[in-house]
């Protein structure tokens, strides 16, 4: 049982984290990139510019988040 | 071997060995202070698992999932798992984060091993299951990182070739050396492989997208698999950006852990 409580926080860990913004970043940059394409706004090249792009952004703002200043 | 077979070799090497180097820690705590035959039992029972499920999820994915899909699934993790690295990375390297540091690891492995209590014979069950789950858990994540590459590169068997020689050489430095191995410069490690998963993750689960349209096909990088260099640059850039912005002079590592949300 314990193993198995492991394995499981293996995978939370894996997906989640420390940091859950990031694994949110990713997925929301993806849904976007699937909006876009679905939408017929570019081709090939601008969608797979699109999806770098926004996945970059996605992780600078969670970043960005996790360091801001504390309110005392 | 061209320049693709090298590359996927050197990238499950790297992986592979900064993990080892993490469950070799665990081993050793539990070889000096309870049984070395028990531990390394767990060792070597725990390396026969990881080498099944590679073998038994690599044929079920690579048999059952079409390919975009499993760029998407697949790359969507690696992209995951490579970020959070990255994130680490900065945040050490910044000084907003304590560094790795496998001689305190040792030391709480060692007292949890001599706080657990005398076994007198046979197979000591604390030193076999913590050395198996320490190998075990570090070694999925090495599972993980040899199917993505190997997967997607048409080729498990050169990826678990670089996996295995990091095994080999760890087990071999730690053997002859009978300490942790707390010299190797591990967060640098981790910080190249951040690097080079955040790479492969992003090219790989943006082409999966393509899976959501009419053919389910991959959409297409300009410039095809050149595109992972530029991506590499990007995110090494990208990098040191936020580690020249974040940088701060050293503190108690204390202070640092409340800065920093878990």
């Amino acid at each position: 049982m314990k193993f198995l409580k492991a394995f499981g926080q293996f995978w939370y860990d894996f997906i989640i984290g420390d940091d859950w913004k990031i694994a949110a970043a990713v997925v929301l940059a993806l849904l976007v990139l699937l909006v876009a394409m679905l939408a017929g706004v570019f081709g090939d090249t601008g969608l797979t510019l699109l999806g770098g792009a926004l996945i970059v952004i996605g992780f600078s703002v969670s970043l960005a988040i996790d360091v801001r200043p504390k309110r005392r | 071997m061209d320049a693709a077979t090298w590359g996927l070799i050197i990238a499950t090497f790297v992986a592979c060995f900064v993990e080892m180097v993490e469950a070799t820690t665990i081993v050793m705590a539990m070889g000096f202070t309870r049984s070395w035959r028990s531990a390394l039992i767990g060792t070597f029972a725990a390396l026969g698992v990881l080498a099944v499920v590679t073998v038994a999820a690599g044929y079920a994915l690579a048999t059952w999932l079409p390919e975009s899909a499993l760029q998407l699934a697949i790359g969507g993790l690696l992209l995951i798992f490579g970020l959070q690295w990255l994130r680490k990375a900065i945040l050490r390297s910044s000084g907003r984060k304590a560094v790795h540091d496998e001689d305190a690891i040792y030391r709480e492995e060692v007292e949890a091993a001599r706080a657990a209590g005398e076994t007198t014979k046979g197979l000591d069950l604390f030193a076999f299951m913590v050395s198996f789950k320490g190998v075990f858990l570090e070694g999925m994540e090495v599972v993980f990182i040899v199917l993505t590459f190997g997967l997607n590169a048409n080729n498990i068997p050169v990826a678990s070739i670089g996996a295995a020689a990091a095994v080999v050489i760890v087990l071999g430095i730690a053997v002859a050396l009978r300490r942790p191995l707390s010299m190797i410069n591990e967060n640098l490690l981790k910080y190249g492989v951040g690097l080079l998963l955040a790479s492969f993750g992003t090219y790989w689960a943006v082409e999966g997208i393509g899976i959501f349209r009419d053919g389910r096909e991959s959409l297409g990088w300009p410039g095809h698999d050149l595109m992972i260099l530029v991506l590499i640059a990007a995110w090494f850039l990208l990098s040191r950006i936020f580690v020249a912005a974040l940088r701060k002079p050293a503190v108690p590592s204390a202070t640092v852990a409340m800065e920093v949300q878990k």
